[in-house]
């Protein structure tokens, strides 16, 4: 029989690993507590397609849905290229001054707030934007794609990397033993043994990307209705959520935030479960 | 691939590829600073107020950010305040006690919960007030704690994570040397794995102050204003550094508050890095580990 004290303590530490778990589902009670009248009667379907028009009495988050899967999507596609090359570089050079000043420099990149990035977009990006394509004021998907790929490449070259020194060091030698070259060795030996954490480098970047609010409340210009190009301002749900300013709590302008934070939570708890289910593959194959 | 020109080709993107995303951000700090450097001056926090007598609370400050400057730190001292004690203790858990299978649903959940947009947290917080402010008392309204708790809700995952790593990064010789002596697993904890892994949880302890300071979404729905002066009360609104910056750049009336911004942006900027630097310096590697997870 233990001692009293130990076992208060352990209750304790039980409790509080309990509690941090439980918020995660207090979290999605709720939005769906909340987000309730809208589930009935068909009200969601109305919601997930219709247009933004408060003035009509429509309150459809389309716009924003496809704000979202317009500047997220691209924003990644833009940014994986980079961090491959980054990370391939890295990894080619092995432990040099330049590889070891990359490597500094991209951690030091997660620390940078994400409202300064959204600050200086807005007077350096989007009048950039402007000037060159003549097209708008400038905050448009475009702007906010690009600035977007800055914010998420940190973390995707930090399991890019991790995920290249990962691979064996025995596989190296045997490319070195071979005659090969460096290069050679990431393209036919790393990169395909390395496929799961790219992969899950990519998704743990998308998740980034459509889970950012800054970025995107302050370079895309935020008008509710769908982009004909990406030189056209739009609004994701993310700002979505942030711009709202209902005082009625009941009404119906004021529940569609819900809805958008409700599939904002599906998306990414998605995302979050796909890269343990990669992470735990790994270690059934060893 | 086998030809020299293919790899020197692949090299040169790689390159381009490095150099293109550095200097992105190079411009992006070196506009700021060179545009900025001129808004650091005292008046930029204290306004027209002297210096000392805002300090002790004799004169208010009107034009500077002083206000959102106390605002921030009053935040980050509550949020981490609340997120240490639980995180490190849920950390504790998963590290030694969990069974395998509750540690797989719980730490599952806690993945989910590392995921989450801050604005969906921030909505949390919100819908804690709506709810509160009905069924409690009407008094509730959003204020510095809400701001609080559902900041510590946001670092808490980060907290829990690198508390595991850090202990887990014990070699298993020095876990068992304790308990095969005879030790409770409470005393190995205690006098053994929690301060053999202090570097790793101290690092992890600066990065979430460091996510704290900056976050900007989950304050936002839960209490922030852009004026209001000092915080009085747990219970009354605040102002904050990343707000401000947010306000300033879509709000601005003249040349005056938008070189604010730029200073305040700056100021903040200056102290996520040098967070970020002592969280390095402390535990270069695990502090990389705990980013992962952002």
């Amino acid at each position: 029989m233990r001692p009293a004290g130990e076992r208060l303590a352990e209750g304790g530490l039980a409790a509080s690993a309990l509690a941090s778990s439980l918020v995660t589902v207090a979290i999605l009670l709720f939005l769906l507590v909340m987000g309730l009248p809208l589930l009935r009667g068909g009200l969601i379907l109305q919601l997930l397609g219709g247009g933004w028009q408060p003035d009509q009495g429509q309150y459809g988050i389309a716009p924003m849905l496809a704000g979202t899967l317009l500047i997220a999507p691209l924003g990644l596609l833009i940014a994986l290229p980079l961090c491959l090359g980054v990370s391939a570089l890295v990894t080619v050079l092995g432990q040099n001054a330049v590889s070891t000043f990359i490597r500094g420099f991209v951690r030091f990149m997660t620390g940078i707030p994400t409202v300064v990035y959204g600050f200086v977009g807005v007077f350096l990006l989007v009048p950039l934007v402007r000037e060159l394509f003549g097209h708008g004021s400038g905050m448009c998907v475009l702007s906010a794609a690009l600035l977007l790929a800055v914010l998420i490449s940190p973390t995707m070259i930090l399991f890019f990397t991790e995920a290249f020194a990962g691979v064996p060091e025995s596989y190296r030698r045997a490319v070195d033993a071979l005659g090969g070259t460096r290069v050679q060795a990431l393209v036919y030996v790393i990169l395909p043994q390395a496929w799961r954490g790219v992969l899950s480098g990519t998704i743990m970047g998308m998740g980034r990307a459509f889970g950012d609010t800054m970025i995107a409340l302050m370079i895309a210009g935020n008008a509710a209705r769908v982009p004909d190009s990406l030189l056209d301002p739009a609004r994701t749900l993310t700002s979505h959520i942030a711009l709202i300013k209902a005082a009625d709590y009941e009404s119906l302008e004021f529940k569609s935030i819900f809805a958008c934070g409700l599939v904002l939570y599906l998306i990414t708890a998605v995302l979050a479960v796909a890269v343990r289910g990669l992470a735990r593959d790994k270690g059934a194959v060893r | 691939m086998s030809s020299r020109l293919a790899q020197r080709v692949l090299m040169a993107c790689c390159w381009a590829a490095a150099l293109l995303l550095i200097g992105a951000v190079a411009a992006v700090l070196g506009f700021l600073l060179l545009k900025g450097a001129g808004a650091l001056t005292p008046e930029l926090i204290f306004g027209e107020a002297e210096p000392l007598a805002a300090l002790s609370g004799r004169a208010q400050v009107f034009d500077g950010i002083l206000p959102a400057i106390v605002g921030t730190t009053a935040l980050v001292l509550l949020a981490v305040g609340i997120a240490l004690p639980v995180g490190i203790a849920a950390g504790v858990y998963f590290a030694v006690y969990a069974p395998a299978g509750l540690r797989r649903v719980l730490s599952l959940l806690t993945d989910v919960l590392a995921s989450i947009p801050s604005i969906v947290v921030g909505l949390f917080g919100l819908t804690l007030v709506i709810l509160m402010h009905k069924h409690l008392s009407a008094r509730v309204y959003p204020s510095l704690l809400i701001s609080g708790v559902a900041l510590a809700c946001l670092v808490l995952p980060y907290i829990i994570r690198t508390t595991e790593v850090a202990i887990e990064g014990v070699d298993q010789e020095t876990r068992l040397t304790a308990l095969a002596l005879g030790a409770s697993r409470l005393q190995n904890i205690f006098k053994v794995l929690l301060p053999r892994s202090l570097s790793g949880i101290l690092s992890g302890c600066i990065l979430a102050i460091g996510r704290c300071a900056e976050d900007t979404a989950v304050i936002m729905l839960t209490g922030v204003v852009a004026s209001v002066g000092l915080p009085g009360s747990l219970l009354g609104r605040y102002e904050a550094v990343p707000f401000f910056i947010y306000y300033t750049s879509s709000q601005y009336a003249d040349q005056h508050e938008l070189m604010q911004g730029y200073g305040a942006a700056i100021v903040l900027l200056a102290i996520c890095s040098w967070l970020f630097l002592l969280a390095w310096i402390i535990k270069g590697r695990l502090a990389g580990l705990a980013f992962r997870r952002v």
